[in-house]
């Protein structure tokens, strides 16, 4: 701020939200132009790297599709490996968008309105990254409609008692809410886009999908309204959608599997990780388009940094309630895995209890790296704030986030009751290519909404502005603007 | 603006503020004058503006709880109906009977949220008359600019209290600037 504050006031005043003190106009133009604007040379650098890998990973869908899932390394006893991993990696990558757009604007944190719009469009990729998985894991992909609620065979309906039957409603339904919600948000928007669009296909386009809005506010009164309740109604959707997630697990009767921290250990792991996602594609973004340096500012990073450390923390508040549980809740097999499948590594714990190291010892490890300690240096304000701390740390929870689904999943079943059945799981290059192409698919996706959608809500960035506060800034007050 | 036709209708007359602030103390006066068929048109949902032009609350919210409800309701038959009458598959050995229904909570609350969802848009299309291919608001060319940064005030010829010269003067005289006559 560059008038003089007395101390007092300076000592309270907060730092606002959209920094050097830029007015709507230049919220629009900054915003509209991303879009406007040709496409940079290092868009179609970009896209030409990430849409191969996405055919690729579409190409290895199509041979196993067409050969059967033999050619995935699973058999027994290691039926969900890398698919269900993906699947949860993804789906919980899907949370923040959503957690940003309904829990951060029922608890009325104004910084959300930088960030909402990329982190859901996020959250609509990741789940259709997600989505893929177990509908190729069922084996026979043209039988995938016996997950849909009607009688097909022979009057035979679907055990809705299953989690399973849970999980495709819960994700379902989480999709559809997440494009409504999207979509009810980019209405302003697209009208501003289309108010501005010169050319006529895009007059068009815009037209179309900006539905006639107009701003008046006798829409703007029931919008906020919409907008409200759809942010009411999302909250516990998105809690539940990782807990419907987590029941898949929790109620078999798998030794690591069976347990009831679950359901809150998943939803703070998926905001942890979808956080980091958030983090791993806006601060690129920023560093292409620097007009959005004073929109998305460090102080939102900062935040989000802190998210990240709480809900890992949680998070590591998980693992170690998982052990006490095993040791203390006396299930010899339980405590037989946690120790044996998990924690026993090669140098320290294995030799300590003469004990063979476990054959995923490496994973267990590196979730822990990843997950629990990594994000610990956020605990100082200078990494906080420090860009090149915070994109290699989001990295690794990123990576430790996929590791932990990996160590749930598998090595929970791969030294099972039977000794007999003991097997090693190794995943075949059509796993890794199928995994490679999602990411391929999500940032293929990403640039496209980059490129043709406003990533920025411009009308409720204008709210937190001082300008676009109805009662103060005439007066000459500062009041809008910080949180 | 419609070139066509021999005497376009008038629609409104509307006016510009320069500021939001503005806009809100002009829509208070023009409340307390007891204009009825008019509306105000900004770039975001302005904080306190339904009270500035007195509106009450938006009653959005009856529909959608109906909506709601109806979601749940669909839920319970879909699945009390196959899972407990017409068809119980056993799984596991496990139970099938009424001792089973909190399996059932998932798709419940799955469902509920999700026919919520629908209701929400929907309603919130037709109560606020969209979609529209036009309006003749879009007549003005300074219209343009209200998802950018301007602030405008319409008082329709609908509204009983109207008169083109009055309306006009009124507007003026609350900070109004280029107050114009928008035609259908």
């Amino acid at each position: 701020m560059d008038a003089p504050l007395d101390p007092q006031a300076a000592a309270v005043a907060k730092i606002p939200l959209v920094a050097n003190d830029r007015s709507m106009d230049w919220v629009t133009e900054k915003v509209s132009t991303i879009v406007e604007a040709r496409t940079p040379f290092w868009w179609w650098v970009a896209f030409l790297i990430t849409s191969p890998i996405a055919v690729f990973g579409l190409c290895c869908i199509a041979y196993q599709i067409s050969t059967g899932v033999g050619v995935w390394g699973e058999n027994h006893p290691v039926g969900w490996a890398w698919d269900i991993t993906n699947f949860v990696f993804w789906i919980g990558i899907g949370h923040a968008g959503t957690l940003i757009s309904a829990i951060l604007f029922l608890t009325r944190q104004k910084w959300r309105t930088s960030i909402n719009r990329a982190s859901e469009a996020m959250t609509l990729f990741a789940v259709i990254c997600a989505a893929i998985f177990p509908g190729i894991h069922v084996g026979r992909v043209w039988m995938a409609w016996f997950l849909a609620p009607v009688p097909w065979y022979e009057g035979v309906w679907p055990n809705f008692r299953s989690p399973l039957l849970w999980d495709v409603f819960a994700v379902s339904t989480y999709f559809t809410v997440s494009v409504l919600f999207w979509y009810t948000g980019l209405v302003p928007d697209l009208a501003t886009l289309r108010d501005r669009a010169t050319s006529r296909v895009k007059k068009f386009f815009f037209t179309v999908f900006a539905l006639g809005w107009r701003g008046s506010n006798r829409n703007w009164r029931h919008y906020e309204m919409a907008y409200l309740i759809l942010a009411g109604i999302s909250t516990p959707l998105v809690l539940s959608v990782h807990s419907v997630v987590s029941f898949d697990f929790a109620t078999s009767v798998i030794p690591g599997w069976h347990t009831t921290i679950f359901p809150p250990y998943f939803v703070a792991g998926a905001i942890f990780g979808g956080f980091a996602m958030v983090l791993t594609i806006l601060l690129p973004a920023r560093v292409l388009y620097p007009q959005l340096r004073d929109l998305i500012t460090k102080q939102h990073i900062d935040r989000m940094c802190k998210i990240i450390l709480l809900t890992g923390s949680l998070v590591g508040y998980a693992y170690a309630m998982e052990f006490f549980t095993a040791w203390y809740g006396g299930n010899p097999y339980e405590k037989w895995l946690f120790l044996r499948n998990r924690l026993a590594d090669p140098f320290f714990i294995g030799p300590a209890l003469h004990i063979t190291p476990a054959p995923y010892w490496w994973a267990y490890w590196c979730m822990i790296t990843c997950n629990v300690l990594s994000p610990q240096v956020f605990w100082f304000k200078k990494c906080r704030y420090n860009l090149w701390v915070v994109f290699i740390i989001v990295n690794f929870v990123n990576a430790g986030m996929w590791f932990e689904r990996f160590v749930i999943i598998v090595t929970s079943i791969e030294r099972d009751f039977l000794p007999s059945m003991w097997h090693m799981y190794h995943p075949t290059w059509v796993e890794q290519g199928t995994f490679l192409g999602t990411f391929g698919i999500f940032l293929s996706l990403f640039l496209l909404f980059m490129r043709y959608l406003p990533m920025i809500a411009m009308s409720e960035i204008k709210t937190v502005l001082p300008e676009g506060d109805p009662h103060g800034a005439h007066q000459g007050h500062k009041t809008g603007g910080a949180v | 603006m419609n070139a066509t036709a021999e005497q376009p209708k008038v629609y409104a007359i509307a006016a510009e503020f320069p500021t939001v602030a503005a806009l809100y103390h002009a829509a208070e006066q023009i409340r307390d004058a007891g204009f009825k068929k008019w509306d105000v048109y900004t770039p975001f949902p302005v904080h306190g503006m339904d009270k500035a032009m007195g509106l009450g609350k938006s009653w959005l919210s009856a529909v959608v709880l109906c909506g709601g409800i109806t979601g749940l309701l669909i839920a319970v038959v879909l699945e009390g109906y196959p899972s407990l009458i017409d068809y119980q598959t056993v799984v596991h050995g496990k139970p099938t009977d009424w001792a089973t229904v909190p399996a059932f909570v998932p798709i419940f609350f799955e469902l509920t949220i999700l026919c919520t969802a629908f209701t929400i848009v929907f309603t919130l299309m037709v109560m606020s008359q969209l979609p529209r291919w036009n309006h003749p608001m879009f007549n003005w060319e300074r219209f343009s600019r209200v998802g950018d940064n301007g602030f405008f005030l319409a008082i329709e010829a609908r509204d009983p209290k109207f008169s083109e010269d009055k309306t006009r003067s009124l507007l003026e005289s609350i900070g109004g600037n280029h107050v114009t006559l928008i035609h259908d």
